[in-house]
């Protein structure tokens, strides 16, 4: 059975190395600001007690207010998950760092986030839309979109 | 003849050619599509071309009821649609805290299991049909396929998009003549299955056409997010089955298969052995099934608490994920598809440079992906 | 009954007897027999073609069975029909050249590619006197004629202007090429038996034993060799369907199309019809007429080579390479000397106890050449890579929203 992560416990630790990384920590998932996002996920990554060397899924939520990233972690090693969240504020040009430098399975994910919902991912080595054609015009995920 | 600079080697000058494979193409598997550079049959860069299959299944489910989603769900990989159901199901059960009868989670592993065999067949068939074996596997495959799919038209009425599956249960209990037939087909897959390993797993050509072609890494799979069988066929004995036991899957006893080097014939055997599973798998579910309800008492029209859930299925492709977002309305105000097939196509690139041109329909082929997963 | 095992010589005889008592006496006899060539050529030509029929009707019948499902069955009994619905099919088709092709190379490659086919058939012997020519070097006739068909195949994947074609084009020169050298070298096996390229002769020379049983290897490596020239399975990679559409005629529509399909056809019954001569006594046979013997070894030795294209996976085009160049072409080398050796020693003809023998050898040849013999050997070549040659084939890269 994988087990979640004690968010309190991580978010503690987190909090030693990046000391205002954590903006929120509850339920299941760590709420990070987006600056911290590639540092914490990199320190998910690099720490051997957390190995969280697979990164599941890149999920763009929006609220309207702000853009949501959810994150879900697993190690296998370990047997254990984490969500890390962070958003994106600003509806003309949101954006958060990439993670494809530290795994590469955010590459295709990251530019579906950005093709559908208009999150811009800096530091992607590739990024350009993927399922619609490259003259669309606005993102269709967005809870706002009226159709082309 | 010109002269390269620097050594006084002599070489052709040649020109690489730009080819567009896809989407009509016969071995892309629908309507895939790679803009590919060749230096003669040599591949030397590659880049995959999404969206042709494109219909928004994301948004459109939150325009849709919690229950009507799930007819979506079986147009995103259709040729398995009972583990999208099951995805699917559990994440609105898990969403909206409904816990299904024992019945109900039996019938869904059957039904996820026979989805996986039918599934597999059709992945081996047309990977074979890429090595050029015209159809003659492919034929054999969809005769047990054709089997399977009889006996989903039995508990559901449908053969392709079956929306069985129900928030808290199954649409409706199994038909009392299902069992025998299920009985009568499980003690005869087995036999088909040591046919296709008769016929093709010594077969020379097929070895030497995939035998230590497309080696997949342990590492960089778990860095590209790949899973599934593909993920397996490079060694990481990680199948949520076991290693994060969705239904019932832990009450069974049964192996996950795991490849040695990650080449295309690991993602072949594994493929193979995991039908074998599967079969296992069945049997003791159809040993072990309850008599009782096969529905909790849920409303038609549910209003999950506001919050999130992610629930994942080990599908046929690999790890198939929903993660769903309520508003405490009658719809999803979020719903995203983690699709292994799209996700597995990470690592294609990577795979496919520096092969021929015919190791690039193999390879691909290999993937086993289904493009109405890819493009949702 | 002689009506029956003489067929041919007896009604060309006929119609002759019947022309000089009808033509008027001031016809010369020249025109007579210029009629009469000019309808055995006739004959000759439209035997491939309604064979070619047969052969489709059978082909598609036979992997039906192969592949647990019916095959046509729905034109005529049995559908047997169903050749003819397709022949109507494709001659009523529209014929779309398309732009930017090299049209006149484009529209002359169907027939470049069918007239040697067609030549084949006048050495073939279908009986003890029933043949159009008598060549005294048939085989290598043969051999040279059907060469032809590679430049054929390069015409029309050259001046189709697609690149799938042009990866079919390069394929057939590279394959077809190769592949005629072990074809010769097994053909000599067999002449140096017999001591002739007449192939009436070679028939002769089979009339109680044949050769197949003195040159078991000589016929595998023809069997082989000629597959890869026939582009069957495993060796199809000009047309391999699942990597380049249909190889070199994949612009090609309608009856253009037809040709191509019907010279391949009938490059496979006549091939077929080749090595019942050379390794299976040709028309010889016991109470059947020589024709109809001949018919009943080339739809057998058709049904194998659809067995194999049923069967067998596609080879990749360095294995197939590989195949003919580290493997059949010493193979047949070998097949030759060893045949050598043989007619030397025994010169009054072979005895009879050499068969297991040769057959012993054929094989041991074959398993130690095999061991040699590395398909693994192609390792994934080293190309330049990176973000810069994706970006440099690639339009600029999107940055930001449009």
């Amino acid at each position: 059975m994988t087990t979640q992560l004690d968010v309190e416990k991580l978010s503690k630790q987190i909090q030693q190395q990046f000391p205002d990384a954590v903006q929120d920590a509850q339920g299941d998932y760590i709420l990070l600001k987006s600056d911290y996002l590639a540092d914490v996920a990199r320190y998910c990554h690099d720490t051997p007690a957390l190995a969280l060397h697979f990164l599941s899924s890149v999920t763009g939520v929006d609220y309207i207010d702000y853009f949501e990233l959810v994150y879900h972690l697993v190690s296998f090693e370990h047997n254990h998950s984490i969500v890390l969240k962070t958003r994106a504020y600003g509806r003309e040009d949101p954006h958060v760092p990439s993670l494809t430098g530290i795994w590469q399975g955010a590459t295709l994910q990251e530019r579906e986030v950005y093709d559908l919902m208009g999150i811009r991912f800096t530091g992607h080595p590739y990024l350009k839309r993927i399922f619609l054609w490259d003259t669309f015009q606005g993102h269709p995920h967005r809870k706002d979109f009226t159709g082309a | 003849m010109v002269k390269t600079n620097g050594d006084a080697k002599l070489t052709l000058k040649t020109e690489e050619v730009m080819v567009n494979i896809g989407p009509q193409h016969p071995s892309t598997h629908g309507v895939f599509r790679m803009r590919v550079t060749f230096d003669g049959e040599v591949v030397t860069e590659l880049e995959p071309i999404f969206g042709y299959l494109h219909r928004g299944s994301e948004k459109l489910a939150e325009e849709r009821t919690y229950t009507q989603v799930i007819t979506l769900t079986d147009r995103l990989d259709y040729l398995a649609s009972m583990s999208n159901n099951l995805a699917y199901v559990l994440a609105a059960e898990k969403l909206a805290g409904i816990q299904p009868p024992e019945r109900a989670m039996y019938i869904r592993v059957i039904m996820a299991e026979l989805m996986r065999i039918a599934s597999h067949c059709m992945g081996l068939g047309f990977f074979i049909n890429d090595l050029g074996a015209l159809a003659t596997p492919l034929m054999y495959m969809f005769r047990e396929r054709e089997k399977i799919l009889d006996l989903f038209e039995l508990v559901c009425g449908a053969r392709i998009t079956f929306s069985y599956m129900r928030i808290g249960g199954v649409s409706g209990d199994l038909p009392e003549e299902f069992m025998p037939a299920l009985v009568k087909f499980i003690n005869e897959m087995p036999g088909y299955i040591d046919e296709y390993e008769a016929l093709l797993r010594e077969n020379e050509i097929l070895i030497s056409r995939t035998k230590d072609i497309a080696i997949l890494t342990a590492e960089k799979a778990i860095n590209a997010s790949v899973t599934g069988p593909m993920l397996r066929a490079s060694g990481v004995p990680w199948d949520l089955r076991k290693s994060d036991p969705y239904e019932v899957y832990d009450r069974f006893d049964f192996d996950i298969p795991v490849g040695s080097t990650g080449d295309t014939y690991d993602r072949f055997l594994v493929r193979l052995e995991e039908m074998r599973e599967s079969v296992l798998i069945v049997k003791q579910a159809m040993e072990q099934i309850p008599s009782g309800p096969f529905r909790a008492l849920a409303p038609a029209l549910i209003h999950p608490p506001v919050g999130e859930a992610y629930a994942h299925v080990e599908a046929p492709k690999g790890e198939l994920g929903f993660y769903l977002v309520s508003d405490n309305s009658i719809a999803p105000y979020r719903c995203k598809i983690r699709a292994p097939s799209f996700i597995n196509l990470t690592v294609l690139r990577d795979l496919i440079i520096g092969w021929k041109l015919a190791d690039l329909v193999v390879i691909f082929g290999s993937f086993d992906i289904n493009m109405g997963e890819v493009d949702r | 009954m002689d009506w029956f095992y003489e067929l041919w010589p007896k009604l060309g005889e006929a119609f002759r007897g019947w022309l000089e008592s009808a033509l008027p006496d001031s016809i010369e006899g020249w025109v007579i027999y210029l009629v009469l060539g000019l309808l055995s050529m006739l004959v000759i030509v439209n035997l491939p073609i309604v064979g070619v029929m047969a052969m489709i009707y059978m082909e598609r019948r036979l992997l039906g069975r192969f592949q647990n499902r019916l095959g046509p069955n729905r034109v005529g009994p049995f559908g047997i029909l169903q050749p003819v619905a397709d022949a109507i099919k494709i001659m009523t088709k529209e014929d779309i050249v398309p732009n930017g092709v090299d049209r006149i190379v484009f529209n002359i490659a169907p027939i470049v590619m069918l007239t040697p086919i067609l030549l084949m058939f006048a050495v073939i012997p279908y009986g003890g006197d029933t043949f159009l020519t008598n060549l005294n070097v048939g085989i290598l006739f043969i051999v040279a004629i059907t060469a032809v068909d590679t430049i054929a195949i390069f015409m029309a994947g050259w001046s189709s202007n697609n690149k799938y074609a042009l990866f079919g084009a390069m394929r057939a020169v590279a394959q077809l090429v190769s592949y005629e050298i072990p074809l010769l070298i097994a053909i000599l096996g067999v002449v140096v038996i017999t001591g002739t390229m007449n192939l009436n002769e070679i028939v002769a020379h089979q009339s109680s034993l044949p050769l197949i049983l003195f040159q078991p290897l000589g016929f595998v490596i023809f069997f082989v060799a000629i597959s890869a020239e026939l582009n069957r399975s495993p060796f199809d990679l000009l047309e391999a369907d699942s990597e380049i559409i249909a190889g070199f005629h994949t612009e090609y529509s309608g009856m253009k199309f037809g040709m191509f399909q019907l010279a391949e056809f009938a490059a496979l019954m006549g091939y077929s019809a080749v090595i019942a001569t050379l390794y299976l006594s040709g028309w010889e046979g016991p109470g059947l007429p020589g024709y109809l013997w001949l018919f009943v070894k080339v739809f057998f030795i058709f049904g194998i080579f659809v067995w194999t294209r049923a069967t067998l996976p596609r080879l990749r085009i360095d294995q197939v390479m590989a195949l003919a160049w580290k493997f059949l072409l010493p193979l047949s080398f070998l097949n030759v000397a060893i045949t050598a050796v043989e007619v030397v020693v025994w010169e009054n003809g072979l005895p009879e106890w050499l068969i297991p023998v040769n057959i012993v050898i054929g094989a041991g040849l074959v398993a130690i050449m095999h061991r040699g013999l590395n398909f693994q050997g192609q390792t994934r070549q080293v190309v330049p890579s990176g973000p810069e040659r994706l970006a440099a084939i690639n339009r600029p890269v999107g940055g930001g929203t449009e």
